[in-house]
């Protein structure tokens, strides 16, 4: 079951990459994550923002605080309306990068996450969804 | 503009870095630490990342950028104090960090930086083998 709300943070400059770093880990934190946890999807939240910034040209995160019975977790949603991702199995192979980075984003994100998910589409713009839950 | 201070000991430079960066500092401290290795003939970077909560794809080319860098330049690069926690995400997001030197506090990476040095100064000092003398 979702949290009614989410909690938005808009993704407009490298400072707000800055800002979903500190409010994930807010968020984690609250989950009660163990402190590797944390560290995982910290660094997972970064390299999607980059994303949305860079490649989506700019964005948003929405997240939402997760609890089914007793497993609790924490998901992210981060959206953009940018040119969208013509080959998604390219773009989550490691070392593939279009803007010079490592190529590590999205396959590094997924696998630091339990759950992934992406929507995209060309011209469009991308819609990526992680989720980790407590251990 | 935020700069992060780079300290010099000796033929050494060090860093601290206490600040959870975005892109640009990073990229700032890379250009300004290769600047002052050329400009102050530095033999060894020393950068303490132990306040870093996370090491993302970006700072991690940081820190591999510096070290190719500061190896052009004839200096060797050391980060030191990584969290485990850190360690442990970055093996996982698939950085291993390559060329980069480690050491599990500042204490050891000044030693290791100083015996790197120590080794290459016995090599600058021995003398010149002359095989048709």
């Amino acid at each position: 079951m979702n949290s009614p709300t989410p909690e938005i943070v808009p993704i407009r400059s490298e400072s707000d990459v800055v800002i979903v770093r500190q409010n994930v880990r807010k968020w984690s934190i609250s989950v009660g994550f163990s402190l590797v946890d944390q560290t995982k999807i910290v660094t997972a939240a970064s390299e999607l923002a980059r994303n949305t910034l860079i490649h989506g040209g700019g964005g948003e995160l929405k997240s939402f605080l997760l609890q089914e019975g007793n497993r609790k977790g924490l998901c992210l949603i981060f959206d953009d309306q940018g040119p969208g991702i013509p080959d998604i199995e390219k773009a989550l192979q490691d070392g593939y990068t279009t803007k010079g980075g490592m190529g590590l984003g999205l396959g590094g994100s997924k696998r630091l996450s339990n759950e992934f998910e992406i929507k995209t589409e060309v011209g469009k713009g991308t819609s990526i969804k992680i989720i980790r839950w407590k251990a | 503009m935020e700069r992060i201070p780079i300290l010099q000991m000796g033929e050494f430079l060090m860093v601290t870095i206490q600040v959870d960066m975005h892109d640009k500092l990073a990229m700032s401290l890379q250009d300004d630490l290769t600047e002052r290795i050329s400009r102050k003939n530095a033999k060894g970077v020393l950068i303490d990342i132990s306040s870093l909560e996370m090491v993302d794809s970006f700072i991690g080319r940081m820190l591999s950028n510096i070290a190719a860098m500061s190896s052009v330049l004839d200096a060797r690069t050391v980060v030191v104090g990584m969290q485990p926690a850190v360690a442990i995400t970055l093996v996982e997001l698939g950085l291993s960090l390559k060329g980069v030197r480690t050491a599990l506090n500042i204490e050891r990476g000044m030693a290791l930086l100083q015996s790197i040095r120590s080794s290459q100064q016995q090599v600058e000092d021995s003398p010149i083998e002359q095989p048709y003398a």
